[in-house]
C-alpha cells in the first residue's frame, strides 16, 4: 500500500490542491519530487499532511514559510527544486529566529530537515539555493 | 521502483548535524520572519496533528470525547463552515478512537453539510472512500481522506467565490480539535501533553485571517461572536515556551473553547 503513496497522494494533490493559483509545470514537478521524498519516512510511521508550499528560490536569498508545530510530534520537512536549480538546503528556525538542529538528508535539488520540536508554538521553514540558479521549488512535510 | 528510490534515499542520510542555510548566520530576522509566508493549508495544522500529538502515551479515551449528533440543516453560511469544520474534527477524532461506524456517520453529516453550501457533486465519492475505508479499518487511509476531503471543501469554496468561508472551516476544526483536547488532557493531566496547547501565533493567525474576509462576513453575530471569543482564547494559549499549563489553566482553555463551539453549535443565532 505504501509503496503506492506518492503517487496517490500527487493525484490526489492535484485533484484537491486548494492553491488559489493555477500551479506551473515546474510546480507540479517540484511537488512530485518533495512527495518523493517525504514518501521515504512512511515507512517510519511518518503521515504526509496534504498541503504543500511551492515558489522560487533565488540565489543570496531565502524562502521562509510558518508553521505551527506540537511538541511531542516529530517531523520532517522536505523539499525539491527543478531545473536550473541545483542544490537546495532545508532548514528550521523557532519563533525567536534561532536555528534548530535538525537531522539533514541532502542529495543535490532534493533536501529534507527533521526534528522533534520541545515546545509547541511557531517555527520556520527556510528553502535555501545553495548552487544553481534561480528556479521553482516545492516544500511538503509529514509528521508523527 | 519506488521502494527501491526510497531506500536509496534513505541509505543517503547524513545523520544529525546542524543545517547550514545558505552561508548565512543560524537566525532570522524579526523583519524576515514577519515576512515569512502564511497559508492555511500549509501554516494551521490540521486536527489529526494535533491528536498525534496527544495520543503519543497511548492512554486518550477518544471515544470519551464524541458529541451528540449535530445539527446538519443550518441556513447560515458561515455557520454552515464552522460546523463542517467541527465535524471534520470529530472525523478525525473517530479515526483515533478506530471506530469505523462513528467515521461512517460523520462522514454522511460531513457529505450533507458541504451539499448545503453547494460544494462539488466529487465530494459524493469521497463519502463512499469514508465508507469504504472505514469496513475495511483502513485507519491510515482514513484519516488522508479526511485531510483531502478537507481540502477539496476548501477547494470546491474557492473556485464557488465562497473563499472566505474557507477560514471558516479551519476555524470550526481548530475550535472543536481543542475543546476535545483540553478536556481530554483535564481528565488526564500531564505536563507533556499540556505543552500541545501552545500556539499564540496560531490563533494570532487565524485572527489576522478572519479580518481579511468580507466585511458582511465579518459582521454577521456568529462570526463577530466567535472572533471575539478567539482574541480571549489567544492570551489564554499564550505561555512561555518552557511553561506547561496547570490543570486549571487547561480548564480555562476548554470552558472558552467550550463557549464558542456551543455558540457554533446552537440552532439560535445571536442577535
Amino acid at each position: 500500500m505504501k509503496r503506492y503513496l506518492p503517487i496517490f497522494l500527487l493525484a490526489l494533490a492535484s485533484v484537491t490542491g486548494i492553491a488559489v493559483h493555477a500551479q506551473t509545470d515546474a510546480e507540479v514537478n517540484a511537488r512530485r519530487d518533495a512527495l518523493d521524498v517525504a514518501a521515504a519516512f512512511s515507512n517510519d510511521g511518518f503521515k504526509i499532511r496534504d498541503g504543500h508550499w511551492c515558489g522560487v528560490v533565488k540565489p543570496h536569498d531565502r524562502a521562509l514559510v510558518a508553521v505551527n508545530l506540537y511538541a511531542g510530534n516529530q517531523y520532517w520537512f522536505s523539499a525539491a527544486g527543478t531545473e536550473p536549480v541545483k542544490k537546495i538546503a532545508v532548514s528550521v528556525y523557532d519563533e525567536s529566529g534561532k536555528q534548530v538542529t535538525t537531522e539533514n538528508y541532502d542529495e543535490g535539488e532534493k533536501a529534507a530537515a527533521g526534528f522533534s520540536p520541545a515546545n509547541s508554538g511557531q517555527y520556520f521553514i527556510s528553502v535555501d539555493l545553495v548552487e544553481g540558479e534561480e528556479g521553482t521549488f516545492c516544500l511538503v512535510y509529514s509528521y508523527k | 521502483m519506488i521502494r527501491l528510490a526510497k531506500l536509496s534515499v534513505l541509505a543517503l542520510f547524513t545523520g544529525v548535524c546542524a543545517a547550514a542555510g545558505a552561508g548565512d548566520s543560524g537566525h532570522l530576522t524579526a523583519d524576515q520572519m514577519a515576512k515569512a509566508a502564511r497559508t492555511d493549508s500549509f501554516s494551521i495544522p490540521t486536527p489529526g496533528e494535533l491528536f498525534a500529538a496527544l495520543g503519543k502515551p497511548g492512554k486518550t479515551n477518544w471515544s470519551g470525547q464524541y458529541r451528540g449528533p449535530t445539527p446538519v440543516t443550518y441556513r447560515n453560511r458561515a455557520q454552515i463552515a464552522l460546523n463542517l469544520g467541527g465535524l471534520i474534527a470529530d472525523g478525525f477524532i473517530a479515526v483515533e478512537a478506530k471506530d469505523g461506524q462513528q467515521v461512517k456517520n460523520i462522514g454522511a453529516d460531513i457529505i450533507k453539510l458541504a451539499k448545503a453550501l453547494g460544494v462539488s457533486e466529487k465530494l459524493l465519492g469521497r463519502g463512499s472512500s469514508i465508507n469504504e475505508f472505514a469496513e475495511h479499518n483502513e485507519w491510515d487511509t482514513l484519516q488522508e481522506e479526511l485531510e483531502a476531503t478537507q481540502n477539496e471543501v476548501k477547494a470546491s469554496m474557492q473556485s464557488h467565490a465562497d473563499q472566505d468561508l474557507v477560514i471558516l472551516v479551519t476555524l470550526g476544526g481548530w475550535i472543536r480539535g481543542t475543546q476535545v483536547v483540553t478536556a481530554a488532557i483535564v481528565k488526564d493531566y500531564s505536563e507533556n501533553n499540556a505543552r500541545v496547547l501552545r500556539q499564540p501565533a496560531l490563533v494570532h493567525l487565524m485572527q489576522s485571517k478572519i479580518n481579511e474576509i468580507s466585511p458582511e462576513l465579518r459582521g454577521e453575530p456568529l462570526v463577530k461572536d466567535v472572533s471575539e471569543q478567539l482574541g480571549e482564547i489567544e492570551k489564554l494559549v499564550s505561555f512561555p515556551p518552557s511553561k506547561a499549563p496547570a490543570v486549571d489553566e487547561v480548564r480555562k482553555i476548554n470552558q472558552a473553547v467550550g463557549k464558542a463551539m456551543t455558540e457554533i453549535e446552537s440552532k439560535d443565532l445571536p442577535k
